[in-house]
């Protein structure tokens, strides 16, 4: 794929948007993976703001990371709520079985464990989410079932894709 | 005899295995030769009884939860034996009707009304039961008569600041312009909150008819909703509530054959907690980091792109929806004091019976936490119960016998804020729980205002100090001399709350800051 090529066509799909930088950097998220640091460039003359100001967005939001993640994005939910339920455990031991802290991937480039405030599922802590599905009362034995189903091929998501 | 089978998909629901249990439904049925629908409903919000599987026959709807897909099959016998014998059903986890059980048939559901009676985005569903209604009604209203409407109804802010929603309204109505937005906060950043999202994936037409309402009644054309990027189901469904709204024609131009225009477009964070702050949401929606804004200009005089806009929360908008339908007097009826009409307040942590109850503004917490809650998840005693979120302050027993109004709370230095209350037993370190109201408060600073940016990352390490038995009482000192900063310095709550739940920890569970007997866990 021809990254550069590709970011313009999004450039000029929202640079006439109201407000759309942010939704251009979802869609260079979604199409690369990652918002690479040579697209600010590209960004910025499309949007007609300075280098400087794009990678003051980029850099704002924990969305947008600035290099390539994972296969499969392993997000933990490190609020108030997972903690009264042991997410403290769950945090230390994925980081322990994966061999990777927060903003790292594994080495076979399968996983990428990442932080989270948050999922919005606080009655069924502690949650998790990998990629775009959420997973409640997550145990480090539910925590490794998952992981392992991630290294079966095609196997999905236990089972919980629409 | 024919039954509908009704399966939740809203985000709780499906990470305890809803789809699942739906994909050993339609097998079975279909093994059994049976035609039977099944319906993905949104939640009733009775998380702990998630996935809930619901069947209608007749006139009840029955209920059975949680459900596994390995109790799919007997369900199914219980079920069919009953059609044979009309006896009672006989199975562990029937429920009896689902409106019987206790949990909901003691809520006094307003805006949660809908959810989970049927499929989300359903717009014959929706207008059956009253839906669309306070639109119909308020395009026959002038402008200003739907703001006095909102304003009689004593409808506060339910995002957390809880101010009169009315009065923002006629600010936006009374700045003359020919472009003001509508703009829905629906950055439900706040550990312990789920309410947003039950409403967005459970009834999301009722959030596009208030802010269609707000639109009427300001004069504003457009409408944006402000998504938190941690909300991926929420996000699907809105997008496809808009389009069938706007197919049927209750959005977009000529709204309800009147000649009214409202867009409406969803726009999604990007996992900044401050951008739930409404003039951070502003910079956000305008494709700018989200700097929080000094405040005046009010975002009701200059808001997005420098327009007239009204900022609210989700909750605020369905409340609007509901009290256009039925009247502002019916509304006012409910709550105490300055506080009207029902909070949607979200149980959750370490809790056995956790989910949304909509209840009348005056009950206790301690009736919620224990009537509804029944007590801790790990069956151990409660220690503390943080409210309000990640800037609420950790409450002790003395303080459970509050009455849930926005005043009472304030009286407690604590607050209501957005509903969230979160439930810790015995096992919590508070230091820890200090530490971390810091440690989020440097991770999640907007950077704007010095107090919130350096002193969080301070705090952090004078608690370690504290807790380290270093120069002790001098560190304290330091403390709560960085929390008065904190509070009187910064721009927004992020700053000037963090040390609410700090000083509360420090005041009421001092113990845990004494670093000689480390609690377990």
């Amino acid at each position: 794929m021809d990254k550069s090529a590709n970011i313009d066509e999004l450039v000029e799909q929202f640079k006439t948007l109201p407000g759309g930088l942010i939704p251009l950097l979802h869609a260079v998220k979604h199409a690369v993976g990652y918002i690479p640091n040579e697209s600010v460039p590209q960004i910025a003359i499309g949007f007609n703001l300075s280098r400087a100001e794009v990678h003051g967005v980029i850099s704002f939001y924990h969305d947008f990371n600035t290099s390539p993640v994972g296969q499969h994005t392993v997000q933990i939910c490190r609020a108030e709520a997972c903690q009264s339920m042991g997410s403290r455990q769950i945090e230390a031991h994925a980081k322990k079985s994966l061999g990777i802290e927060y903003g790292e991937t594994t080495k076979d480039g399968r996983v990428t464990l990442q932080p989270v405030y948050c999922l919005g599922n606080c009655a069924c802590s502690p949650s998790i989410r990998i990629d775009d599905d959420i997973y409640a009362r997550v145990s480090p034995a539910s925590f490794d079932q998952l992981m392992s189903e991630l290294y079966v091929p095609a196997a999905g998501n236990a089972g919980e894709k629409r | 005899m024919n039954m509908k089978f009704f399966v939740p998909q809203d985000t709780t629901a499906l990470a305890l295995g809803a789809h699942s249990v739906a994909a050993t439904l339609a097998g079975e049925l279909e093994e059994r030769g049976l035609k039977d629908e099944i319906i993905r409903n949104g939640s009733r919000g009775m998380f702990w009884l998630e996935p809930l599987l619901e069947v209608e026959i007749g006139d009840s709807r029955l209920a059975f939860g949680p459900v596994t897909p390995c109790d799919v099959s007997s369900i199914l016998d219980s079920l069919s034996a009953i059609d044979k014998n009309s006896k009672s059903i006989s199975h562990p986890l029937h429920l009896g009707e689902v409106e019987k059980i206790d949990y909901l048939a003691r809520q006094q559901r307003l805006t949660f009304s809908r959810a989970g009676v049927g499929d989300p985005l359903c717009i014959k569903n929706y207008q059956n039961l009253a839906g669309f209604a306070g639109l119909a009604h308020a395009i026959r209203l002038k402008g200003q008569e739907i703001v006095d409407e909102i304003k009689n109804s004593g409808l506060r802010g339910r995002g957390g600041a809880a101010f009169p929603a009315g009065i923002k309204w006629q600010t936006v109505l009374d700045t003359p312009n020919e472009q003001k937005y509508i703009v829905c906060n629906a950055d439900e950043g706040d550990s312990g909150t789920f309410a947003d999202r039950l409403l967005m994936e459970s009834d999301p037409y009722q959030l596009i008819e208030g802010m269609a309402i707000a639109g009427l009644a300001v004069g504003a054309n457009q409408g944006y909703i402000y998504l938190r990027s941690e909300y991926p189901v929420a996000h699907k469904i809105l997008n496809q509530a808009i389009e069938r709204a706007t197919e049927a024609g209750f959005l977009g131009k000529n709204i309800c054959n009147s000649s009214s225009d409202f867009f409406l477009e969803v726009r999604l964070g990007a996992g900044a907690y401050i951008c739930g702050e409404e003039t951070s949401l502003l910079e956000s929606l305008e494709g700018k980091r989200g700097m929080v804004r000094a405040k005046p200009p009010l975002p009701a005089i200059e808001g997005l792109f420098g327009k007239p806009t009204v900022v609210n929360n989700v909750l605020t908008l369905g409340a609007a929806a509901s009290i256009l339908e039925k009247g502002s007097e019916t509304y006012k009826d409910f709550g105490m004091g300055r506080s009207r009409g029902t909070l949607a307040v979200q149980l959750a942590g370490n809790v056995k019976r956790g989910g949304v109850i909509e209840l009348a503004f005056g009950v206790t917490l301690r009736e919620v936490v224990e009537d509804f809650g029944g007590g801790t998840y790990s069956g151990r005693p409660i220690r503390a119960i943080q409210m309000g979120g990640p800037l609420g302050a950790f409450l002790p027993e003395s303080q459970w016998d509050t009455r849930l109004d926005y005043e009472a709370f304030a009286a407690i230095k604590a607050m209501i804020g957005h509903g969230g209350i979160v439930v810790f037993d015995d096992t919590v370190d508070m230091a820890a729980q200090a530490r971390f109201a810091m440690e989020f408060c440097a991770v999640e600073s907007c950077g704007k205002c010095t107090p919130c940016r350096i002193g969080a990352t301070r705090g952090v390490e004078v608690i370690d100090r504290i807790v380290n038995n270093q120069d002790r009482d001098n560190n304290l000192i330091l403390l709560t001399d960085l929390c008065d900063t904190m509070e009187l310095g910064s721009l927004c709550a992020m700053g000037g709350m963090t040390p609410f739940p700090v000083r509360s920890a420090l005041t009421y569970f001092a113990e845990d800051f004494s670093g000689e007997s480390p609690r377990e866990n």
